[in-house]
């Protein structure tokens, strides 16, 4: 058995950690969470230039075809740095969507930008609150035009492609809008975490191209997510550990009442809470990553296991490393309350916590009926 | 990324499976795997005289403790090969849970400090189930705070050298059905708790031994009181020097969270297949929105355990040790099946009350989880102590202030008031 990373699998994660340390510190976060810029355009063409975004992508497509593996890799180190790259919505959804449907002329066209970081895509779902679902979809193509508002929209304000899910006769179909095309107006939405940002894009009469069968568009949607939610699982993950790991250090270091406040016990039982939390998710986000890499028939299970820990997990060292560093954990100077932000905005990109527990349940119970399943 | 075994390891899986297939008392299967929360479950034979039949017929065909020496009565397997036997012995391995302190945790500590004369003679008789070892430590006044033991061993002033015993201790399983124990206590008052200790193992029949079973919470007995009235034990029967009896019992300490953290049960799967049947007013209690969010967090629980165990059996068959993730087994485990088990009530409604197999739904498992779940979360290491245990040795936080670390044992407060 080896339910574990390769060696050479290893090797990239630190090369990818040594880069970031380089091109991502804390202060190119803050530089876009403070800034008019909507994402690290420098640190994401690097990513590029160093085979990082295209690491799922097949050669012939302009990626490096290493596989999802490797991606995962990329993004938990993604995840330990904050990194405020449109990598969900461009490589994790959109690049997906356009391998798994796409025709070879779309995905000529699009994934070698995709994957150099020169462009940037996202997939367009929701339309307001409450969950995004297949009849939540109320934007519609007629006569080849869009029409319809989607928010929010994960980098929305600065992808050059959209790929929108709205109905036609047959149904819900995906379709790509080229975003600096004509009727598509946007607008960058303030939110939680400014360092992943969202938009409002509304279309009015913008020209589409289906992506993927007529009336189609849900299933496609539902395999893209579920391939998303693993890589993000993995970013979600990395950010617990370093989330874990800052409350550490604080806890070794911080003075009161003339001790280590580490050796308090509320304190260590805190900490090692948080440690229960992003094990466990570790070892869920692993599942995910073989059922991803393999093409198992668990992935739906597997990705919604993997999506519900690490969410869990996330959000609990995040809110629990602010509680450690008390009340400079809150203030704007310490990188606490980045990894709040971004715990919390995650838990919300691709879907709520209910509803990925929800599917997986769902999910469970299909595996459960089905004739002597893997 | 793959949970594919090596050519090896198929082979060892291939040879073991063969050899379960021909000699495991299969009429016994079925009643097997109904055992759940330390109950064998086994009715319609003697369950002490089929655990020692099924030990002793893989002792014989070499198959008994694998993970010990050749020469002591074990198979001298690597740790991943231990890990294949037991997947493969699947439900029959709950017949060993009579042995299960004797091998993981008794014979670990004979073989690092007992007499190369006792250990040739004690452990194959420990590996093939006659004999039946118990370890004697907990005490009313030393739990979590084990060090802090009263039983007494001072030395006969009759020149024999023997070692005589006065005290009590508690929480023993097994005690009843036992040949011999390890035993540790208090040589040494006048130095801190630690430093005073000493270790011994001892037949459970000496005279002045009384054996009483504890009534637990749940309505069960499965440990015991053991009271020691002048009991004399020989000084060759000392494991390690006098005042080591702290180190020594590290050996066995860490022998028995290894023990007990492997694959602990959470409860989820009964309880997922309770909600696919359980019909409220509105269907199955699968259908249910609040109930699918709540089985939802117990399936991650289950599942990251799972996955946790696959990474630690990973690492053994790399020839690697697991890392510290391992020690997260028993903290989740226990708490989720008590967390789920009154869930699970609740969705009975007044019902869930109910423990009478006859009337109560799912035959009562849920209440008989509620009612044993507490006790998951004390024994072989409260939850706190769990805590304490990651978060100095896995996230490297320092030690609690001890106020009774240089103070004579003596001399130490005993009550609050």
């Amino acid at each position: 058995m080896n339910f574990d990373f390769s060696d050479e699998q290893k090797q990239l994660r630190d090369q990818v950690r040594r880069f970031l340390t380089d091109q991502c510190p804390s202060s190119a976060v803050r530089a876009i969470l403070e800034g008019p810029e909507p994402y690290d355009r420098k640190l994401y063409k690097g990513l590029g230039e160093m085979g990082f975004l295209g690491a799922a992508i097949p050669e012939e497509f302009g990626g490096v075809g290493l596989g999802h593996l490797e991606l995962c890799v990329i993004a938990e180190e993604l995840g330990r740095v904050n990194a405020p790259v449109p990598v969900l919505s461009s490589i994790y959804q959109a690049a997906e969507a356009l391998l798994i449907a796409g025709t070879e002329a779309q995905k000529a066209a699009w994934l070698p930008r995709l994957a150099s970081g020169e462009a940037v895509a996202t997939l367009a779902l929701g339309e307001g609150p409450g969950k995004v679902s297949e009849t939540s979809v109320k934007a519609q193509v007629s006569g080849g035009k869009l029409t319809g508002v989607k928010l929010p929209v994960a980098d929305g304000d600065s992808a050059d492609l959209a790929i929108v899910a709205a109905r036609e006769p047959q149904g819900v179909s995906l379709w790509l809008v080229d975003l600096a095309g004509p009727g598509v107006s946007r607008e960058t939405l303030e939110t939680i975490d400014p360092t992943r940002s969202q938009a409002k894009l509304s279309f009015d009469g913008a020209p589409v191209e289906r992506l993927g069968e007529a009336g189609q568009g849900w299933r496609i949607v539902t395999d893209v997510l579920d391939r998303a939610a693993i890589l993000l699982a993995f970013e979600q993950v990395g950010g617990a550990d370093r989330a874990l790991e800052m409350a550490r250090d604080y806890a070794l270091e911080r003075m009161a009442f003339g001790r280590q406040i580490g050796s308090f016990q509320a304190v260590k039982h805190m900490l090692a809470d948080m440690y229960v939390s992003a094990t466990l998710a570790r070892s869920n986000a692993y599942y995910g990553a073989w059922a991803l890499s393999t093409g198992s028939a668990e992935l739906p299970v597997a990705a919604a296991t993997a999506r519900v820990s690490a969410t869990q997990a996330f959000q609990h060292c995040a809110k629990n490393n602010i509680q450690t560093h008390g009340g400079m954990g809150f203030t704007w100077a310490f990188d606490c309350h980045l990894f709040y932000r971004r715990a919390n905005a995650l838990a919300l990109a691709l879907g709520s916590q209910s509803t990925w527990e929800d599917l997986l349940i769902e999910r469970l119970r299909q595996r459960n009926d089905a004739p002597a399943a893997a | 990324m793959n949970f594919d075994d090596t050519p090896e390891e198929a082979a060892f899986r291939s040879e073991v499976r063969a050899w379960i297939a021909a000699n495991a008392p299969t009429h016994l299967e079925a009643e097997l795997k109904q055992s759940s929360f330390g109950n064998m479950g086994l009715k319609s034979e003697d369950p002490i005289a089929a655990a020692k039949a099924w030990q002793k017929k893989k002792f014989d065909a070499g198959w008994a403790c694998l993970h010990w020496p050749k020469e002591y009565g074990g198979r001298g397997a690597t740790p991943i090969e231990r890990v294949i036997w037991g997947q493969e012995e699947g439900a029959y391995g709950t017949l060993g849970g009579l042995f299960t302190i004797g091998h993981g945790m008794c014979g670990p500590t004979l073989m690092a400090w007992a007499l190369e004369e006792h250990k040739r003679k004690l452990l194959p008789a420990m590996a093939s189930g006659a004999e039946v070892w118990c370890q004697l430590f907990s005490e009313p006044a030393g739990g979590s705070d084990l060090a802090g033991l009263r039983t007494k061993a001072e030395q006969a002033t009759d020149g024999s050298g023997d070692w005589i015993i006065q005290g009590q201790k508690i929480w023993t399983s097994g005690a009843q059905n036992s040949d011999y124990g390890i035993l540790i206590t208090r040589t040494d008052p006048n130095v801190p708790k630690h430093k005073g200790l000493t270790m011994f193992w001892l037949s459970m029949k000496s005279p002045g031994i009384e054996i009483r079973p504890i009534k637990q919470a749940n309505g069960q007995s499965g440990f015991n009181e053991v009271f020691f009235n002048e009991v004399r034990i020989p000084d060759n029967q000392r494991l390690g020097a006098v005042g080591q009896g702290w180190t020594v019992s590290l050996t066995t300490l860490m022998n028995e969270r290894l023990s007990i953290g492997s694959g602990m049960p959470t409860g989820f799967p009964e309880l997922f297949d309770y909600c696919l049947n359980f019909q409220t007013e509105d269907g199955p209690a699968a259908d249910d929105r609040m109930v699918r969010s709540r089985l939802a967090q117990y399936a991650v629980k289950a599942s990251g355990l799972k996955y946790t165990g696959m990474r630690a059996i990973s690492a053994l068959s790399k020839g690697e040790t697991p890392g510290p993730e391992n020690s997260i087994g028993k903290l989740v485990a226990g708490a989720t099946m008590q967390e789920l088990a009154m869930f699970a009530l609740d969705l009975q409604g007044q019902a869930g009350v109910i423990l009478d197999p006859a009337h109560a739904e799912a035959a009562a498992r849920f209440q008989a989880m509620l009612l044993r779940s507490p006790a998951t979360r004390v024994e072989g290491g409260t939850d706190e102590i769990l805590r304490n245990i990651i978060a100095e040795r896995v996230l490297g936080l320092p030690g609690d202030i001890r106020v009774d670390k240089d103070v004579a044992f003596k001399d130490i407060p005993t009550s609050g008031r």
